[in-house]
This record gives structure tokens, C-alpha cells and sequence, in this order.
């Protein structure tokens, strides 16, 4: 099979003047075409509406004289950038959003950080970098933007509006955040309605903005791996393990045995953890006392577990390029297995429970809606996509660490309602303490960790996050430092569907469905 | 219905008994570096796996800074001669006196995220969960700045949020005392200075009680919180300096 070289061909073929292929690497399944920017959309209608290729981000890169935009799609032969090219001055490429819409944000967001413009693209600005608070043409991606010190001309103005409300009789606007209700992360939303239904949900991202990415730039990689896995705690493990995946494609090193099974093992220990919180969220949301008390039990359970194991509540210090920052020993994790089926059995008595709940099930069932359409055009990842049928999940697509060994099933509903993303967060629990007793059992000896000596070069890091699908692409320069880190986030692809679910239900269905899509803002924001 | 109160009734009393007696419970704490006396070799090794400089070497000392100390365990581990490791979690220092008085036993606290990562949002969640429960405490967590006595803050002060959070400090009534969580918001920690976070709460808002820790876990905070009602003492925000330790009550005393 040499779907990658077949695919690249084809594209020549269909346009054989404006497409060249850069890089094929068959045993990576890794390709790369360079096209001209007119080309660009038609190409990417054709990856994403003919061949179902999803579309992970577009990385903006500021290479010498020259803008150096790669987008980022992944699919049956692997993955496939699409690199274009123009001389700096030259800031205008076309927009791809109107043919792949899962494109949007990642537009925007280069339009906002980078002084980018999207020609056709349908709203720019106002996004990343809030109109009220930044000053007009900071563009803090670009090099010559020195990222250490605060921006001198910034100031807070409240005369803030939307550009675009809805005008009907009656209607109003429902203003929420970014400071609300209880232990809540800060975000903004504004709910249009005439009265009980919302018309329009319109969320308001970004006071989390820590300029991750320019974070990281001239930082030496092991710095990296710091921000990589405290930029959105509640993932930690799995972003710190894709940061160290992209180091390990530059150091071209052999992962021990060992490290590979105990990389299952925790990242379905952080899955399994982060899906009881999610379950915390919705029964919390819904009302029901017991219910929340009950769930918050088990999370704190499963933290206690994580903490007693590896030393940290969320395995922060864990995870490193090469392998593992320290070893566990064997018995530990089989006894971690067995206190993490007693909280299992336990969440699927908790299931149980919930659904003989008609209170409960009604405030979920037929609730933030989201079609297979919608999600596939929106390019919506993990349990949320898989909760509206489309089966997609990294760890069986493009397998890593230990997972081709590993047998699992990835669970998959057909409703997309509320309560289809609640049994699937359930099921994935089960999935996980699967999965974990798998790593636990006949885990081989050996070191945890092999050394990175990474090259100059760029490379990416992919994992199924709990939130779904995460990219990190890394480039580093000669001395180990990075020039260019960018995050593509789970939650980034799934809060540019979020309004679709909320759209069309009543108001005081809006705190459920925003649980139930179990969404970090932390992650969106980086 | 009657099958939730079975079931609450079922799962019988999981709260700690902290801060009456210590809690011993495995993965409460992920604990943190102590400071010392070390050849001047090793320190120097020590210090240069610290990635936020949190240690400083001064008169034979290793000394630590809690605000920045991130527990990446660097200087725990793959070293010959690795810092002490303290599994406690009374972390809590304090810049002023705790809010007495008819504050003591009814507290309402405002949680404001500042660019958190979501690990100290979450561990302040977890004070309501049976583990923790808070209000047996007469803590309570309110979502309006008007009824708020403590501003619990956390994360890097991202600048988005500098405003809001003045807004909300400025909307409570006196007497108010703010409680930073976490190295974001007491130092910036991996995050700060730059052009989108600062150096901790401190730039803009008087802090009370500092709580370090990254995260702290749910009862460093609940610590914090007790020195902000005056319920319990302060510990140094370094090391040297060690905090005192709580004695071990074998009898747990009756609950206020």
C-alpha cells in the first residue's frame, strides 16, 4: 500500500501546474505539497468534501523574507500538509472557510495574532485580541514583537458592542461573564432571545489568552515541555505527551518498551479522570445534589489515585521526550488498576442511577443538538464528534505509544443530543480502565526513558486528548531552542461548534449544555 | 428520588477531619521541596534544573521560594543528591491579619480565573465535594462580588481579565481580603511577565493570604482560607524557614 504517494499523485494530476510534492514519507505516512495560494481552496474543498480528510490547523510561520502557512489535514493515508508561500509584504490569502468551515477560527486566529488578512472570509477580528483592550494593528506572532513586556498603549474600555444582533420585537441580549456563578473559568457569552429560546449564542473566548505559543519561542525545549503541560491542566498528560512526541520525531529515538505501555497508562488514567469530572459538571448542572455529590467522590478518588502514583494530582512532571521523567513500578499500577475498576463499578452504578431519572434524563435528551453534519463541517473532535456519529479517535487512526497493541473499541453514538455525549463520556470511562489493566499487565522491564538529542527541524506530536484530538507542531532551531511552537487544540475545534448545540433550546438549558460538552476554556485560550 | 437518598445515606461520612487532625490519606498532596544546608557543588547543580528560579543559594543554603516553585520534581529527581521532599499541606503565608470576628464562622468567597489552567480551578472545586466540604467550615462560594468577604484569585492575571477583576475587588464590600492560589497568581510562575500576563496578583490588588503551590491541593487552600478568618497560623512562603508542623490529634475535637 502507498496511499501517501497515491494521494499526492492525484492531487498532480488534478492540478498539474500549481501542485508539487515537497515530501512523502510512506513508513511516516507523512506528506507534504506545496501549492500556490489561488489553489489553495480548491485543494482543500477536494481533501475535505471529496476524500473526508479532517482538517487539524493551520500553522503561520514567518520563515526569513517569506509567510509560510501549512495547513494540516489527516485522514486515511496519513497526514498531509498543504504548504503555501508569499513574500511577506504580500499579507492577503485566500480564505478557505467558505468551502471548509472547520477553518474559521484557525483564520481568524491567524488574522488577529499575525496581521493575516483571509480574502472571502466573512468575519475577521475581534477575536484572539479583544478590540476593547488591545490597540489596533498589534500583531504579537510576528518576530519583531518582543513578547517579554507588557504592551504599552493597552487599555480597558467598556464601550464594547457586537457588531451583529438580532433585531426582532422583543428580542434582547443576555449578557453572561467572563466573572460567573461559581469555580467557573472565565469566558463571555452573549445569548440573543425573545424571551425563552435562545436565538443566537455568540461565546466571547480569549480572557485566558496567555500567549502560549510566543511563550515559547527562544525558550529551550525542555522549558517548552513545562508550558506544554500546564497551559490546560485538565489534559495535562496528553498535551506534555504529544510536545514530547513532536521532540522525539526530531530526535529520531527508539521509545524503551516499557515507556510506551506506561504512556497508555496514564494517558487513559488522565482520560478516566478527566471524563469523572466531566460527569461531575453535567450532574451539577442539572441540579441533582446526590448525583454531583456522588460523582465529585469519584473524581476526587481518581485524583488521590493519580496523586499516590505519580507523585502529582494531575501528572504534571511525568511525561518527558524519550520516555517517562521517572518510573513506576510495576505492582503500583496493577494495584492502581484494581482501585480504578472499584471507582468504575461505582460510576456505572451512577450511570444506572441516572438513567431511572426522568428528571434528570429530560433535562438531557433531545438537548444541544449537533447533527454528524454539522460536526463533520465544524470539524468536531473527541466524544463530542463521536457522540453525533463520527467515529473518530487518534489513538485507532493514527496510532501511537503503545495503543497498535492494545485492543479497544471506540465507543460511538448516533443522537448527538446531551445525553449521547453523557454515555459516551461513561462508556470511555470503562474504555480507559480497559485499557489501563492492558499497560498494567506483562509490562516489560527496562529503562523509562531514552535520550533526545533533538536536530534543528520541525516536527508534529499528535495525541486523542480526553477532548479529542490535540496537534503540537514544533520547530527547533540548532541549540535546542524553539523557533516556532504551535498548539492545535481539542477544545479550540469544539468551542466553534458549542453555539450550534445551544442554539434553538432554552435558556435555562445552556449550563447543561455547555457540561456536556465537557470544554476547557484554559485549552481554547492557551 | 428516593433512590438518591439511599444512596447518599449509603455512602456514609467521607469528610476529613482536617483541620481538627491531620489527614493521611494517600495523593492528598503532591508535597514540595524543603531548603538546606548543601555543598556549594551540588547546590549549583540544583539550581540549574530549576526552571522558574525558585532556588536561591545564599550562606551555605539552598534556599526556596514557594511562589515560584512549580513542582516540576527537577530537583527531586535523576539527582545524586535531590532536595528533601515534605508531603504536608499547610502552605498558606499571610501579608495581613485574618478578618475576625462575626467573619469567622460565615465567609462568602468570589472566585475570579485569571488565565488559570483549569488545576487550581478545579482544586477549589474540589473544597465542595465530601471530601472537602467547605461549608461544615462556614465557607461558602457566592457568584456576586456583593455579598463576597474573600476574592479568591487565581491564575497569571491575563491581561483580558485585569479589568473585570478590579471591577468585582472594587463591587465587594468592606471588610475584604484577597487570597491568590496558586504560583500564576503569586508570581506569574511559567507564564508571566509578558505582553499578556503579569507578575501576580499583587501588581493590582492588595493580597491578604498567598496559598503557593501549582496546584496547591484542596487543603492548602482550605489552609489559606482558615488564615484568612484568622483559624489557623501562617507559614513562611520559603524555605528555610521550615512551617510549623500541626501536631498530630489522635481525638478529633469536636466541630465548631
Amino acid at each position: 500500500m502507498k496511499d501517501m504517494q497515491a494521494l499526492c499523485e492525484q492531487a498532480r494530476q488534478l492540478w498539474p501546474s500549481e501542485v508539487q510534492a515537497l515530501r512523502i514519507d510512506e513508513a511516516g505516512r507523512l506528506g507534504e505539497l506545496r501549492c500556490a495560494p489561488q489553489t489553495l481552496p480548491e485543494l482543500a474543498d477536494w481533501l475535505f468534501n471529496e476524500l473526508s480528510y479532517q482538517f487539524a490547523g493551520l500553522i503561520v510561520e514567518e520563515a526569513g523574507r517569506h509567510w509560510e502557512l501549512r495547513y494540516l489535514f489527516y485522514g486515511q493515508a496519513g497526514r498531509l500538509y498543504l504548504l503555501s508561500e508569499q513574500p511577506l509584504a504580500e499579507r492577503s490569502f485566500p480564505s478557505l472557510s467558505t468551502r471548509v468551515h472547520a477553518a474559521d477560527w484557525q483564520e481568524r486566529e491567524a488574522e488577529d495574532l499575525f496581521g493575516l488578512v483571509f480574502s472571502g472570509h466573512p468575519r475577521l477580528g475581534d477575536f484572539v485580541l479583544h478590540d476593547d483592550l488591545w490597540p489596533e494593528g498589534l500583531e504579537p506572532m510576528r518576530r519583531s514583537f518582543t513578547g517579554t513586556r507588557p504592551v504599552s498603549d493597552r487599555q480597558a474600555r467598556t464601550d464594547w458592542r457586537p457588531r451583529r444582533i438580532v433585531q426582532a420585537p422583543g428580542a434582547f441580549v443576555m449578557p453572561i461573564g467572563p466573572i460567573y456563578g461559581g469555580a467557573t473559568e472565565s469566558a463571555h457569552f452573549l445569548l440573543e432571545t425573545v424571551g425563552e429560546e435562545v436565538i443566537r449564542a455568540f461565546p466571547r473566548l480569549f480572557y485566558q489568552y496567555r500567549g502560549v505559543e510566543k511563550r515559547a519561542e527562544g525558550a529551550p525545549f525542555s522549558q517548552g515541555l513545562l508550558l506544554a503541560e500546564r497551559f490546560a491542566a485538565r489534559s495535562a498528560f496528553a498535551h506534555a505527551l504529544a510536545y514530547s512526541r513532536a521532540i522525539e520525531a526530531l530526535s529520531a529515538v527508539e521509545l524503551p518498551p516499557r515507556a510506551r505501555q506506561l504512556r497508555v497508562f496514564f494517558a487513559e488514567l488522565e482520560r478516566f479522570r478527566h471524563h469523572l469530572g466531566t460527569i461531575e459538571g453535567i450532574c451539577t448542572s442539572t441540579g441533582l445534589a446526590v448525583a454531583a455529590s456522588q460523582a465529585a467522590l469519584l473524581e476526587e478518588e481518581a485524583l488521590r489515585l493519580s496523586g499516590a502514583l505519580a507523585g502529582h494530582r494531575y501528572l504534571f512532571g511525568l511525561a518527558a521526550p524519550g520516555g517517562l521523567a521517572h518510573d513506576v513500578p510495576a505492582a503500583a499500577c496493577r494495584e492502581a488498576v484494581s482501585q480504578a475498576q472499584a471507582i468504575r463499578r461505582r460510576a456505572q452504578e451512577l450511570h444506572q442511577r441516572l438513567r431511572r431519572s426522568s428528571s434528570f434524563l429530560d433535562r438531557l435528551e433531545q438537548v444541544g443538538l449537533i447533527s454528524p453534519e454539522q460536526a463533520r463541517d465544524h470539524g468536531l473532535v473527541g466524544p463530542v464528534a463521536r457522540a453525533s456519529g463520527l467515529s473518530r479517535d487518534l489513538r485507532q487512526a493514527q496510532p501511537y505509544s503503545g495503543y497498535p497493541s492494545c485492543s479497544f473499541r471506540v465507543p460511538c453514538e448516533r443522537e448527538g443530543d446531551g445525553y449521547a455525549r453523557l454515555r459516551v463520556f461513561f462508556a470511555e470511562i470503562d474504555q480507559a480502565v480497559e485499557l489501563m489493566a492492558q499497560a498494567a499487565q506483562d509490562l516489560p522491564r527496562g529503562p523509562v526513558r531514552a535520550e533526545c538529542r533533538p536536530a534543528a527541524g520541525a516536527a508534529l506530536g499528535w495525541v486523542e486528548a480526553p477532548v479529542g484530538a490535540a496537534f503540537h507542531w514544533v520547530r527547533l532551531d540548532e541549540s535546542g531552542r524553539i523557533m516556532r511552537y504551535r498548539l492545535m487544540t481539542p477544545s479550540f475545534a469544539n468551542w466553534h461548534g458549542f453555539h450550534l448545540a445551544a442554539e434553538g433550546f432554552a435558556f435555562q438549558d445552556f449550563p447543561i449544555i455547555l457540561a456536556t460538552f465537557g470544554l476547557s476554556v484554559a485549552e481554547n485560550d492557551r | 428520588m428516593s433512590e438518591w437518598v439511599l444512596q447518599g445515606l449509603r455512602t456514609g461520612i467521607k469528610t476529613t477531619h482536617y483541620p481538627d487532625a491531620r489527614e493521611r490519606a494517600p495523593g492528598v498532596s503532591p508535597g514540595r521541596p524543603v531548603g538546606g544546608s548543601y555543598p556549594a557543588d551540588q547546590a549549583e547543580a540544583l539550581l540549574a534544573r530549576c526552571p522558574t528560579g525558585a532556588l536561591r543559594y545564599q550562606d551555605g543554603q539552598v534556599i526556596i521560594d514557594y511562589r515560584r516553585c512549580v513542582h516540576c520534581f527537577r530537583c527531586a529527581r535523576e539527582l545524586k543528591t535531590p532536595l528533601t521532599w515534605e508531603m504536608d499541606y499547610e502552605w498558606a503565608g499571610a501579608n495581613t491579619p485574618g478578618l475576625t470576628g462575626p467573619f469567622g464562622r460565615s465567609v462568602h468567597i468570589l472566585v475570579v480565573d485569571t488565565g488559570d489552567c483549569g488545576a487550581c480551578l478545579n482544586e477549589v472545586k474540589q473544597l465542595n465535594n465530601p471530601y472537602y466540604n467547605m461549608h461544615r467550615l462556614g465557607f461558602f462560594i457566592t457568584p456576586t462580588p456583593r455579598q463576597a468577604d474573600i476574592l479568591l484569585v487565581v491564575g497569571a492575571l491575563s491581561a483580558p481579565m485585569r479589568e473585570p477583576l478590579l471591577q468585582a475587588y472594587q463591587a465587594m464590600p468592606d471588610p475584604k481580603r484577597v487570597v491568590a492560589v496558586g504560583a500564576c497568581a503569586l508570581s506569574g510562575s511559567l507564564f508571566g511577565p509578558s505582553f499578556a500576563c503579569g507578575t501576580g496578583v499583587s501588581e493590582l490588588l492588595p493580597v491578604a493570604v498567598e496559598v503557593p503551590g501549582q496546584p496547591p491541593p484542596p487543603l492548602a487552600i482550605l489552609h489559606g482560607l482558615l488564615v484568612a478568618v484568622g483559624r489557623r497560623p501562617a507559614v513562611p512562603l520559603s524555605s528555610p524557614n521550615l512551617p510549623m508542623p500541626i501536631p498530630v490529634i489522635e481525638e478529633v475535637h469536636s466541630r465548631p
